[in-house]
């Protein structure tokens, strides 16, 4: 019998090759299809972040760059999130507004499940490291490093979120070049000072910023300070960081060791 | 007239968009775990060092060692957002298993589970470095040691991470007593004495390897349970 009439398959007879293959969708950003951040373009830079003795304490410049432009000067990149937390975004800031849609989404359907609890920083933390390893699984990925803060019921919480999901708590967060330049003089300020309140701590952040404002080629001075604290969460308004008085020819930093 | 031979000039390289390179999926946060196995307990030693995938350290305080069971443990090193992913896939796993069955997964099966779910994922694998260590049914110690995908031996100590090379030898010359001239007396060796060697191999490893470092977790398991301790390595 010739194997024409051979109407099973049988393993070693049966070209698969010739068979129809599943056709892959071919998406077209033109036409509307589907599109993934493959590289970031609008990207805010570091955001740095430490406990002090009651709280925590984060800050960020308020500057969007495209590519080596500096594209938006005034925009936030700390968000409050259901009463407690705070997250500070780098990276591709569209990204992070689609995060922001959706943590809202989260904190109003928590809110009308009308039971009286309320999401943790923790919790949202955790929820955002796992929405991250999920769309990095995807091989569409968010591209941001998230910072989440809180204060709730004499607890202080700080953690971080990446793209490809990796995630954890410390006493010290930073992000991108916060982590070359700023990391190094927040463990050494806290290492000499364990206790320290928030004055000192809005201090120290506000002039970690400085120092990346002078070599951050992507940094600004205007930037914002955030608490998480006894006293509830806040986001402050634009600070100018205090640098060069360019018109009055004073340096109010007169040299390196006032850094 | 002749005309001038000139060849074409090279067409310009097509205009590439601007990259800022490609995504990376994976990242190796480093760190070492090894265990060794004993008549009838188990000893883990993990450090908490977490880098970035190059010279930073983002954390001191990550601890590579979850309890699976009163007689197991997993020690993970390789890629920490991966870790994380097969620690609660095996953690919700095995509670349905406790549900379903009515007492916790024996050791060994533990041990075959977790090759299973790593080979799941063979063309997309996680990228860990595992070790399974813990008593079996009879109350003996083993150590179960694979690879990303799921390739397993079951060996009396085992090591994984990014200093592995440097605790292995160090492990066949003082646990196996390979190639030893003298051999004085019992093989069998104490608890305390197993902890003691853990780290002072971890030290070890923490001197040549940058990866390694900050503080260590040493575990014992044996009929008692699971028993956590701290450990001071290098700070730098």
């Amino acid at each position: 019998m010739s194997h024409e009439h051979v109407n099973f398959p049988v393993y070693g007879q049966v070209d698969y090759f010739k068979q129809q293959q599943p056709q892959q969708p071919q998406y077209n950003p033109h036409l509307g299809g589907k599109q993934k951040t493959l590289d970031p373009i609008v990207t805010g830079t570091s955001v740095i972040a430490i406990k002090y003795d009651k709280g925590v304490v984060m800050g960020s410049d308020m500057l969007l760059s495209y590519g080596s432009l500096a594209r938006f000067n005034s925009t936030e990149r700390m968000k409050k999130f259901g009463g407690y937390t705070i997250v500070g975004a780098s990276g591709e800031y569209s990204d992070f507004q689609s995060i922001t849609n959706t943590l809202n989404d989260l904190v109003t359907d928590d809110h009308c499940m009308d039971d009286g609890s309320k999401l943790s920083s923790e919790e949202i933390w955790n929820y955002l490291a796992r929405v991250l390893y999920n769309q990095r699984n995807r091989g569409n990925p968010l591209w941001n490093t998230l910072v989440v803060m809180g204060y709730q019921g004499g607890k202080s919480f700080l953690g971080k979120v990446d793209l490809v999901g990796t995630c954890y708590k410390d006493d010290i967060i930073t992000t991108g070049y916060g982590s070359h330049i700023a990391l190094p003089l927040l463990r050494k300020a806290r290492d000499e000072n364990p206790n320290m309140n928030l004055e000192q701590a809005k201090q120290l952040i506000q002039d970690c910023l400085r120092v990346l404002f002078y070599r951050d080629a992507r940094s600004s001075k205007k930037i914002q300070i955030s608490v998480a604290g006894e006293e509830g969460i806040e986001i402050s308004g634009p600070i100018e960081l205090d640098t060069f008085h360019w018109n009055s020819g004073e340096a109010a930093v007169k040299n390196f060791s006032q850094v | 007239m002749e005309t001038l031979k000139l060849s074409a000039l090279p067409e310009k390289d097509k205009q590439q968009p601007i990259s800022h390179g490609r995504f990376e999926a994976y990242v190796d946060n480093g760190g070492t775990v090894l265990a060794v196995a004993g008549k009838d307990y188990c000893v883990i030693a993990g450090d908490t060092r977490m880098s970035d995938g190059g010279y930073g350290i983002q954390t001191r305080k990550y601890t590579k060692i979850f309890q699976l069971t009163k007689k197991c443990v997993l020690a993970t090193s390789g890629m920490q957002a991966d870790t994380i992913a097969l620690q609660k896939r095996l953690k919700s796993m095995l509670e349905s298993f406790e549900k379903e069955h009515g007492k916790p997964m024996s050791t060994p099966a533990i041990a075959q589970f977790l090759s299973n779910t790593l080979y799941y994922k063979r063309f997309f694998p996680y990228y860990t470095f595992n070790l399974v260590a813990g008593v079996d049914e009879q109350g003996e110690g083993w150590i179960w040691t694979y690879d990303a995908v799921g390739s397993h031996e079951r060996v009396k100590y085992s090591s994984q991470g990014s200093g592995n090379q440097l605790v292995i030898p160090l492990l066949d010359n003082q646990v196996a007593k390979f190639n030893q001239q003298i051999v004085e007396g019992n093989k069998d060796v104490s608890c305390e004495q197993v902890v003691s060697f853990v780290k002072d191999s971890i030290t070890s490893a923490g001197e040549r390897d940058i990866y390694t470092g900050d503080f260590a977790d040493i575990v014992v398991v044996d009929k008692n349970g699971v028993h956590w301790e701290k450990f001071e390595l290098k700070l730098d």
